[in-house]
């Protein structure tokens, strides 16, 4: 549990942070809330000979209503603060209800939604929510900012669209008040990685309804069969037993990939039905 | 019957009883309590060491030449360069039998590493973190070997792991009374059942890692060591014995100690390591474990196969026991590893009334770490076996399980009870705990509506599940651990000195790492002496000041520690009376103890306090002849028998059929340990104990890989439940005092582990009989648990048959 020597470089800019990634490239790793990057470091299984600490950057800690019809939500905020943002709660409770239920109330007092998706882990929560809600993902790199459809941002098994000189600035979601959403999160304790974990969002958009899953391939994915199906009319006993489609879900301790398989057809079920599809 | 109307002092009662809050919790709670790691002891080197990545490899080379050149490094050192420090190989205190094969064990291995994580060098630097940089570069040559990984695999010898015994298996350990007994009873019975069951390898976890600091005089020859250890006292012997260092100068100390759950009961490598090394090198020297290294290097508990066999009447009477072990000893022996499964192996009959009754058990070496004591240790691989094989008679009966079990109680009027097994249990009445677990769950109820659910065809199964337990601890009578061959006493000591302002202290032999004995053992001399508990220190733990002891484990601390605490009280207040009576010049009878204060019957204002009475033995001017200045007793006790505990589980469960996930939805727990010191505290042991047992029944498993590597050596995937995952665990308890002691009381530590993990899994098996399901292998994982669903679903309508 001792970690490999590193050098450590306070940022408190974002531009600072992405001057410091253009100055140490591939060497140089970026440290938020540190609850995914440290223990894998305590492992020796990460090794950045950079770690930049963006923590202490206050302007990237907020929820606010966006211009466009979005919630804005700044890379740092804590886990914690969105589970408890009136604002998100009204207007997209889903997001708030999965910060809610990741990890431990430590890790949630220190993890940030920013972390959460750069890492890109498809055991992760937040990704699978942001999917089915569509969000868009603002990064900021030498050249400027620019915006990826979380469709697009998940590249890999923690791969991620974002350049190695660029910083996760900002998390924009569609607000989706009224629409049914539910989450359901398939684990043996509570404060779990998912075995796997389902975020639906069913919307009269014109995307309609959003289905995420967690744990069930090298990335976050998209449940793309039973969007389908649902966008068809097909009843939730038939969408749902399309949830597997296209995933290639692991095998590991917890779990067999068939045995997921079976998981995403019961709990997309469950989650159709306690969203009211 | 309670404590007090036993006690001959007579004094007021109080303290005995009472829920107090624990003297400890305020320094621990405020991080005042200090732990190995916190030490700050100044030119400390740090130690990391260097462990086999092989379960199963010869070592033909080690170069330590880099690694030396490190910053910070100031030695590296080898099985070979070590060799010379140890006297003697790591002890093991328990050759079960005379026959029995144990390798020679080093604390840095020679030659060969016999699992992952055996120590094969040792990088000594200034810094920990130095410390842990050069352990990469230590290039060592391995030739790697066969592993032998599953147990049954070992027993067969394909690969023989020690070249020296030409076996792996270290010994075969039989209790059979009446061989041809037992198979008449077989030959005879109208129901057999016949069981395989499956104890998987658990990793102890205790929330404190192992570590030391072992400080050298080098002028004066003395040695100081700091330990997470259970056991200062042993540690000490143990040290001397295999270092080589006089016992005269080796002091131990076990700081505030975070859990043990027996892992701790032990004399480890790295303890000795750094003992050797700070000796070589003159300077202190020390080593924190991290919590994946806990994870290989400290011992796991369990591992064994068990095959389990009942032989009843047509009625569910049980005629003969027949149990079979095979038992992972891990690639050494350490301490009491052999020894371990025989603590379970006089009760595979447990709470019944058996006539016939046949033990055996097989000691395997396999290339995984080795096995020791951990929380119940052999007792609840017994109960979990025979708790099983009810239930299954009670399905070949066609009866409850409850009703089976009423069948074969032992009734009460047969204590003591000289079992089958040889043992005298002390005391006993076990139907009311069922009677009462079952209420407190609402049974009928419980029936009802799971009958209700069966009908319907919903697929959330009901389960109830129950167990009855008695254990056998309060370790040990020393003439029985003799027979037993085990390698030292069981006795423990006590002194109670009274001081002359009038405060008190109690020297305890006893090695508390979270049981509260300082509250307890300030609870039994307050309520003797009738003054307030918090007049009253307890000291323990260091061998300088508490010199003479055995340490904690195996539910022992009570009932032998604490019966000794308060012999040494009631000899304070016998010499008390003596001095008192000389003082206020009347007879020795004449005086009663009531509030700390001695008074003669009769004419209350005639009367001395104690603290009077110290100051008199204090200032001797005015003794009897022949008293000694001093208000002081030392007493040890080596107790006449074990205590047995016991009591009723019930678990309900719910299993969902669509995911396989068991839900814990009730338990209720009746023990019996006679009077209760501190009812908070033996609740706490209970409910942690209940969590540790139904973790091993739902959530924790050390897995490994045909390569003999652990696959889950850390929380993320190592499954120790939170609060989360339980519901509040429903609690009550009869009082049946053992009549072998002077308080009455019986070990509480271990019962609650010892009680659930059947429990929970005959939970399981109940909710899901009607598919013909009877086993689920431990832990009940939601997979595990979806997939035979699945498959007694796909064989139903294979045959054709219903549901139920």
């Amino acid at each position: 549990m001792i970690p490999a020597p590193f050098d450590y470089q306070r940022a408190s800019s974002v531009d600072e942070a992405v001057g410091l990634l253009a100055e140490h490239g591939d060497e140089a790793k970026l440290l938020a809330g540190g609850h995914s990057l440290l223990p894998l470091m305590k492992l020796r299984l990460a090794q950045p000979a950079v770690l930049v600490d963006i923590g202490g950057i206050g302007d990237l800690s907020f929820v606010s209503d966006g211009p466009d019809g979005t919630v804005r939500i700044g890379a740092l905020t804590r886990h914690h603060d969105l589970a408890g943002s009136d604002l998100l709660r009204d207007q997209v409770p889903l997001l708030a209800e999965v910060a809610g239920q990741i990890g431990d109330p430590q890790v949630r007092h220190r993890g940030t939604i920013g972390g959460s998706i750069a890492h890109g882990d498809p055991a992760s929560d937040l990704p699978a929510a942001l999917l089915a809600l569509r969000a868009t993902l603002v990064v900021r790199g030498p050249g400027g900012e620019r915006e990826i459809a979380a469709d697009d941002f998940f590249t890999g098994f923690l791969e991620t669209a974002l350049a190695p000189d660029e910083v996760l600035t900002e998390v924009r979601v569609p607000a989706v008040p009224g629409a049914g959403w539910a989450f359901e999160k398939f684990n043996r304790r509570a404060q779990d990685w998912a075995i796997v974990g389902v975020a639906a969002v069913l919307t009269d958009g014109a995307t309609g309804p959003g289905v995420g899953l967690v744990n069930m391939g090298s990335l976050p994915l998209r449940a793309a069969g039973v969007e389908e199906a649902l966008r068809s009319g097909a009843a939730v006993a038939d969408a749902a037993a399309r949830a597997d489609e296209g995933t290639e879900p692991p095998n590991d301790l917890n779990a067999s990939p068939e045995y997921r398989r079976h998981l995403a057809r019961v709990l997309v079920r469950r989650a159709l039905e306690a969203a009211g599809g | 019957m309670t404590a007090t109307e036993t006690s001959p002092a007579g004094a007021s009662a109080g303290a005995f009883g009472q829920r107090l809050l624990r003297k400890e919790d305020a320094r621990l709670l405020t991080g005042e309590g200090r732990f190995v790691d916190d030490l700050q002891i100044p030119g400390a080197l740090w130690m990391a060491m260097v462990r086999s990545p092989f379960a199963h490899a010869r070592i033909r080379s080690i170069d330590t030449g880099a690694a030396a050149a490190m910053p910070g490094v100031r030695a590296v050192l080898t099985g070979a360069d070590l060799a010379g420090a140890w006297a003697a190989p790591m002890p093991c205190a328990w050759p079960v039998t005379d026959d029995m094969k144990a390798p020679d064990h080093f604390p840095v291995a020679q030659g060969k590493a016999c699992y992952v994580g055996d120590i094969v060098a040792v990088v000594v630097a200034e810094s920990r973190y130095q410390a842990a940089d050069a352990v990469d570069a230590v290039v060592v040559d391995y030739d790697p070997l066969d592993p032998v990984v599953d147990l049954e695999d070992a027993a067969g010898d394909r690969v023989v792991i020690h070249d020296g015994l030409g076996t792996n298996r270290s010994y075969t350990w039989t209790l059979s009374p009446d061989p041809e007994a037992v198979d008449r009873a077989f030959a005879d019975a109208t129901h057999t059942v016949s069981e395989r069951y499956v104890q998987q390898r658990l990793i102890p976890v205790a929330m404190e890692p192992r570590g030391v600091v072992a400080i050298p005089a080098p002028h004066g020859g003395e040695l100081t060591v700091y330990s997470a250890t259970q056991i200062p006292h042993i540690l000490k012997v143990m040290i001397a014995a295999t270092c080589a260092v006089p016992e005269h100068k080796v002091r131990v100390i076990a700081p505030a100690v975070g859990g043990g759950f027996g892992s701790k009961l032990d004399v480890y490598a790295e303890e000795l390591i750094a003992v050797a090394v700070a000796r070589r090198l003159g300077v202190p020297t020390r080593w924190t474990e991290g919590r994946s290294e806990n994870a290989v290097a400290t011992i796991q508990g369990r591992g064994q196969i068990q095959h389990m066999e009942l032989a009843a009447d047509a009625e569910g009477k049980v005629t003969a026991v027949r149990a079979n072990l095979t038992a992972d000893m891990g690639a050494y022996l350490q301490l009491a590893t052999p020894g371990i499964p025989l603590l379970g192996a006089f009760l595979y009959h447990g709470v019944y009334d058996v006539p016939a009754y046949h033990f055996e058990c097989t000691g395997v070496f396999t290339n995984l770490t080795p096995t020791d004591a951990y929380r119940g240790a052999g007792r609840p691989e017994a109960t979990y076996a025979l708790e099983r094989a009810m239930d299954a008679l009670a399905r070949a009966v066609g009866v409850d399980g409850a009703e089976i079990r009423r069948r074969n109680y032992i009734a009460p009027d047969k204590f003591p009870y000289e079992s089958i097994a040889g043992l005298t249990y002390d005391s006993g009445n076990y139907e009311p705990t069922l009677d009462r677990a079952l209420e407190l769950v609402g049974y009928d109820d419980l029936r009802a509506e799971q009958r209700r659910r069966r009908e319907a065809g919903e697929t959330r199964h009901l389960g109830i599940g129950l167990a009855t337990y008695v254990e056998m601890c309060g370790l040990a009578p020393s003439r029985v651990l003799a027979s037993l061959n085990y390698g030292a006493g069981g006795w423990e000591a006590a002194t109670v000195r009274v001081l002359p302002t009038g405060t008190v202290q109690v020297v305890s032999g006893t090695s508390p790492h979270g049981q509260g004995h300082e509250t307890t053992w300030a609870q039994i001399v307050a309520d003797r002496l009738g003054i307030d508990p918090d007049a009253i220190e307890v000291l323990h733990s260091d061998t300088a000041i508490s010199p003479i002891g055995l340490d904690t484990y195996g539910s022992r601390s009570l009932p032998v520690g604490g019966v000794a605490v308060a012999m040494a009280t009631d000899e304070v207040i016998a010499k008390a009376r003596t001095i008192a009576a000389h003082q206020l010049e009347c007879a020795e009878d004449d005086l009663e103890l009531v509030d700390g204060e001695l008074r003669v019957r009769g004419t209350p204002a005639k009367a001395m306090t104690l603290q009077a009475v110290a100051m008199e033995a204090f200032t001797a001017h005015n003794l009897p002849d022949g008293v000694d200045p001093n208000l002081t007793a030392q007493v040890t006790y080596d107790p006449p028998n074990f205590v047995f505990p016991f009591g009723t589980h019930v678990a309900v469960v719910e299993v969902d059929e669509d995911t396989g996930r068991v839900e814990l939805l009730d338990y209720a727990a009746v023990d019996d340990c006679g009077p209760q010191v501190n009812p908070m505290i033996v609740e706490g042991q209970l409910h942690g104990g209940i969590v540790q047992g139904a973790a091993q029944a739902l959530w924790e498993e050390a897995v490994y890989d045909d390569d003999g590597n652990l696959r889950n050596p850390s929380l993320i995937d190592y499954c120790v439940p939170s609060a989360a995952e339980v519901p509040n665990i429903k609690l009550d308890h009869t009082v049946t005092p053992s009549p072998t002691n002077a308080l009455g009381v019986k070990g509480i530590g271990e019962a609650g582990t010892i009680g659930s993990a059947p429990t929970v899994i005959n939970a399981i098996v109940d909710a899901l009989s009607p598919l013909g399901i009877t086993d689920i292998a431990m832990p009940a994982t939601p997979e595990r648990v979806w997939a035979a669903i699945r498959d007694a679903r796909s064989t139903q309508s294979g045959t054709g048959e219903g549901a139920s």
